[in-house]
């Protein structure tokens, strides 16, 4: 079951989406020409940085040495802000003078409250499953947290809905694809994680308490690319969906929102 | 005029304290102080800072002051109100407190200039931004881990209008374990004051009513065991009392009142 939420005459509707189009709860069918997806799910958005393999490796040998002293032996986790949250075929804005890079991720959506929970139970708390795009200016250095390059307005569109974690199955083994103006720009699989989606939540959840509606972005692959204004950039996740975002120049009018 | 929030018979309800301490509905009626639990009274974003009293970083063996802001985000998963109860993890060495003064955001703010920035502020608050150095790693550090478990930033008791604090930089701040004083300093001491960080953060995000800016702490850190009783205070503002658990009766009563 695929879950989105949707606003219609100004108004947010729950829907669920099939074949045949968007339904409301009664059943009916909803029109598509005058909507705007709005983000599925509003809890706290976590962050893991570094839990692509590759990724991790190309830092290795800088990893051994300061700021750093050693690599991380523990979750490299940030917080995208809520003012972050963005829906699917919204507009990101690139910030005067900055680049911009996307961050394709598989986002984990919580289902109930988890706290200390192990491994082996660690999919039960899981609700499904969306597509997160996880906007950021580059990293120069993963020393100091990542505010400025992370915390932007409307930097991390979500969505366009939540695919229901029966219908997914195992997170592991997920391709994510990003493409930039219909060509493929990255790449990577969730099978490749430092640390699978049910360790992330038995280690997370062991000094923080995972709430419904929380995401987890799970972790975006080695090789970010740079998009510029007028760009169209789609993330596409294996059974889970695919996010599209227009990219403009910041201070524009948000003629990129198109619906 | 001081805001909270409060649970009182089950329901969540905002009131005000009078200068007697009495806590009062709405209407005017006054609740038996007794039969309240206090939350947190803003629950926002809180972005909080290192290193901003010079005599800390001092402290913690920094050389130089920061030329930049250090912020980190906290989510309210980390938040407790007055008179709550934090935890210290078993087989840690160092856990200890930092009295802040912390600024409520109270409307909408985006590229707010500092001479335009306190008008932008609802009032001040209190929290004790407690850490765990056993945990600090070098990737965006102050990790997750050190700064956003569960329960352990206490804020409050209340918001105290803006207007009512004339002079946020000339604060004394204290904080006592088990009524024996521990730490002293004054606001008059930040490195970047509440106006700066407000032009600061707003300049690249948009800050919403209820967000919260936590100011840093200055010198004089000690470790919190299980059984202390620990107040945070700063002249006009408020007293935030909070009592450390073990690990164990922490997540012991988490299970009861949950079960």
């Amino acid at each position: 079951m695929r879950h989105a939420l949707v606003e219609i005459n100004g108004d947010p509707v729950a829907v669920t989406v099939d074949d045949d189009g968007l339904r409301r709860a009664n059943g009916d069918l909803v029109g598509t020409d005058r909507l705007r997806w709005l983000p599925p799910v509003s809890g706290t958005m976590f962050g893991i940085a570094l839990n692509d393999r590759a990724l991790l490796e190309s830092h290795l040998d800088s990893f051994n040495h300061p700021p750093y002293e050693k690599p991380p032996t523990r979750p490299v986790l940030f917080i995208k802000t809520p003012n972050t949250r963005n829906g699917h075929q919204r507009a990101v804005s690139r910030p005067a003078g900055e680049r911009l890079q996307p961050g394709p991720s598989l986002g984990v959506v919580i289902g109930k409250s988890a706290s200390r929970v192990r491994e082996t139970d660690a999919l039960d708390y899981v609700a499904g499953y969306t597509v997160v795009n996880e906007f950021s200016l580059p990293e120069d250095s993963y020393y100091r947290p990542a505010v400025k390059a992370k915390c932007r307005d409307g930097f991390c569109p979500l969505g366009p809905w939540v695919t229901s974690a029966d219908e997914v199955g195992d997170p592991a083994g997920l391709a994510v694809r990003l493409s930039v103006n219909g060509e493929l720009k990255q790449e990577g699989n969730t099978a490749n994680f430092v640390r699978p989606v049910a360790r992330l939540i038995a280690e997370l959840s062991e000094f923080m308490t995972l709430h419904e509606g929380d995401v987890l972005i799970a972790g975006v692959p080695a090789g970010r690319v740079d998009v510029q204004p007028g760009d169209e950039v789609a993330v596409e996740i294996d059974r889970v969906g695919t996010l599209v975002s227009f990219v403009t120049e910041e201070g524009a009018p948000r003629e990129g929102d198109r619906s | 005029m001081k805001h909270a929030r409060i649970r009182h018979n089950g329901e969540v309800l905002d009131v005000t304290v009078n200068d007697d301490g009495d806590i009062l509905l709405a209407d005017g009626t006054p609740l038996d102080a007794g039969q309240v639990t206090w939350l947190p009274p803003a629950t926002g974003t809180m972005f909080a800072l290192g290193l901003n009293y010079a005599d800390h970083a001092a402290e913690l063996s920094f050389k130089s002051a920061p030329k930049e802001p250090l912020v980190f985000v906290k989510a309210p998963n980390a938040y407790t109100g007055h008179d709550g109860y934090s935890w210290r993890p078993d087989n840690v060495d160092y856990m200890h407190y930092e009295c802040e003064l912390v600024a409520v955001i109270g409307k909408t703010a985006r590229n707010v200039s500092r001479a335009d920035a306190l008008e932008y502020v609802a009032g001040y608050t209190l929290c004790n931004d407690y850490a765990i150095r056993d945990y600090l790693e070098n990737y965006y550090r102050p990790n997750l881990r050190v700064k956003n478990r569960d329960s352990t930033t206490p804020v409050g008791p209340w918001i105290i209008d803006r207007s009512q604090v004339p002079e946020p930089n000339n604060l004394t701040l204290r904080t006592y374990i088990n009524g024996e004083l521990k730490q002293e300093g004054s606001t008059a001491d930040m490195i970047f004051d509440v106006p700066f960080l407000i032009e600061y953060l707003s300049g690249f995000m948009t800050l919403q009513p209820g967000d919260m800016i936590a100011t840093g702490t200055p010198k004089g850190m000690a470790d919190v065991q299980p059984g202390d009783v620990v107040d945070v205070e700063i002249e006009g503002i408020g007293r935030l009392r909070n009592t450390m658990l073990s690990e164990s009766e922490f997540f012991k009563n988490a299970k009861e009142q949950s079960s």
